[in-house]
């Protein structure tokens, strides 16, 4: 399966192309944030105050690290279930978020997002962090510190392996990978 | 009578800091095989691809000496204390904690605890409270074993009060459905641990004990050996695979554990584990 290269900023244009089941190569700036970090988000946009980053084009990695051993980047760095975030998404989509990488299901909402703000959703291999921190090269804590794990970073990555399970166009390889191998037992 | 055995708590400490810190680090060999052996056997392209990760991955976290995943868990200890053994220098679970804290922060593991869930939900920073499972035992040992339960697939789980009317077919339901609607979320290939019986405290750590199990392990007794093959092939047979990306490896494997209950109930509790499988067992 070869993969696509793509770098971020994400552009209409390039979530356009990328369908589910694609596997992808990221290499940019992604956000590490998970649960409290997206609470703080949607109250700062509530509130109409700047954000700590600008989500225009931005991709958001749910997951929050184990801590760096000295000399490392990052502790392992694998997706936290992106379910949790379902609530915040699509504001954050509205805002100019443009992908999510993550792992497991999504709520109808979100994927309505998607298809109406054209942003996509990346599963990277729940349990493999590992490995996925060899992929960071660079990670500077942007905002929260006092959430620990919880915290907003800056991740720089280089050739961040996944795969697109939910695209712009409604397609989703969660339902149809199942569909697939699925069977009378 | 003999006098007994004397054992200082500060042993029980830094035999769970090491628990913790290994069992993080060191993917038990039969959770391993097993991914090795799915990730030739899955048909889907995509599923083997993840599985041959998966695998890679329990390489550099042994290497590396890093957590397999990020989401290192909440810190469960059954301890089986010989009725023979005398605790001394302390506070028995203080100790336990102790070492939980020290495993924590001296292995670089996350600490993924929160207290006052119910309103401000603050990081405890250290990964305590651990929830220990004591049982009083014949002989004048300690064992004790870490499971390192991570959130995502422990939220999967699913308790059901079952009428007895509802017999085996209606766990058989039970079990698929909690796998089922759990689809991607808990990290699949999951190992499924499932209690049948007692009361509605006791078949939820029955379903916990279950996971102690060796992948690849067959119930002593043949018929409970059978009703763990139904279930694991009904479950193989939803599609779900690796990370729920699609193919026939869902779950690596199902075990039972099951005890009497009342006779007007059926309680059955599924705990879902994700394919990081992590525990380590010591005896003192």
């Amino acid at each position: 399966m070869a993969a696509k290269k793509i770098t971020t900023p994400l552009t209409d244009e390039v979530v356009k192309d990328l369908r589910a089941g694609d596997a992808v190569e990221i290499t940019g700036v992604i956000y590490q944030a998970r649960d409290s970090a997206h609470k703080r988000l949607v109250a700062l946009i509530a509130a109409g105050e700047d954000l700590p980053f600008d989500l225009a084009g931005a991709v958001i990695y749910y997951m929050g690290p184990s801590p760096a051993k000295p000399g490392n980047v990052i502790g392992s760095a694998g997706p936290t279930t992106s379910g949790r975030m379902d609530a915040y998404a699509p504001l954050l989509m509205q805002h100019g978020l443009k992908g999510m990488v993550g792992k497991g299901l999504r709520t109808a909402e979100v994927k309505q997002a998607m298809r109406d703000e054209t942003a996509v959703y990346f599963a990277a291999t729940g349990g493999a962090g590992a490995l996925l921190a060899k992929r960071i090269v660079g990670n500077e804590v942007i905002a929260y510190p006092e959430l620990g794990a919880e915290a907003i970073a800056r991740l720089e990555v280089v050739d961040f392996p996944a795969i697109v399970v939910m695209d712009c166009h409604g397609g989703d390889l969660y339902e149809e990978g199942r569909a697939r191998y699925a069977r009378e037992a | 009578m003999s006098q007994p055995r004397e054992l200082d708590v500060a042993a029980v400490t830094a035999a769970v800091k090491e628990l913790c810190i290994t069992a993080n680090y060191d993917l038990p060999v039969d959770v391993y095989d097993a991914l090795r052996s799915a990730a030739e056997t899955e048909e889907s392209p995509v599923g083997r691809e993840v599985l041959a990760q998966l695998v890679e991955n329990a390489d550099i976290a042994a290497a590396d000496r890093v957590p397999i995943c990020q989401d290192t868990g909440f810190a469960v200890i059954f301890a089986e204390v010989g009725q023979d053994v005398h605790l001394t220098g302390g506070d028995f679970e203080e100790a336990v904690h102790e070492g939980v804290r020290q495993g924590y922060g001296d292995g670089y593991l996350r600490k993924s605890v929160a207290e006052e869930p119910g309103h401000a939900r603050r990081n405890t920073k250290d990964n305590t409270p651990a929830i220990i499972h004591t049982t009083i035992v014949p002989g004048d040992q300690v064992c004790l074993t870490m499971m390192a339960k991570g959130g995502g697939a422990e939220n999967m789980s699913s308790l059901n009060m079952l009428k007895p009317a509802q017999g085996w077919a209606g766990m058989v339901d039970a079990v698929v459905e909690t796998v089922s609607r759990a689809g991607s979320n808990p990290c699949p290939p999951v190992i499924i641990g499932v209690g049948i019986g007692g009361t509605i405290e006791k078949v939820t750590l029955l379903a916990k004990k279950a996971l102690l199990r060796d992948v690849g392990s067959t119930h002593p007794d043949p018929r409970i050996a059978a009703m763990e093959d139904e279930l694991l092939e009904k479950i193989n047979a939803l599609g779900i695979g690796p990370q729920g990306l699609g193919g026939r490896t869902t779950a690596l494997d199902v075990f039972i554990e099951e005890m009497p209950c009342h006779i007007a109930s059926m309680p059955m509790a599924v705990n879902v584990q994700c394919h990081a499988q992590r525990h380590k067992t010591v005896t003192l």
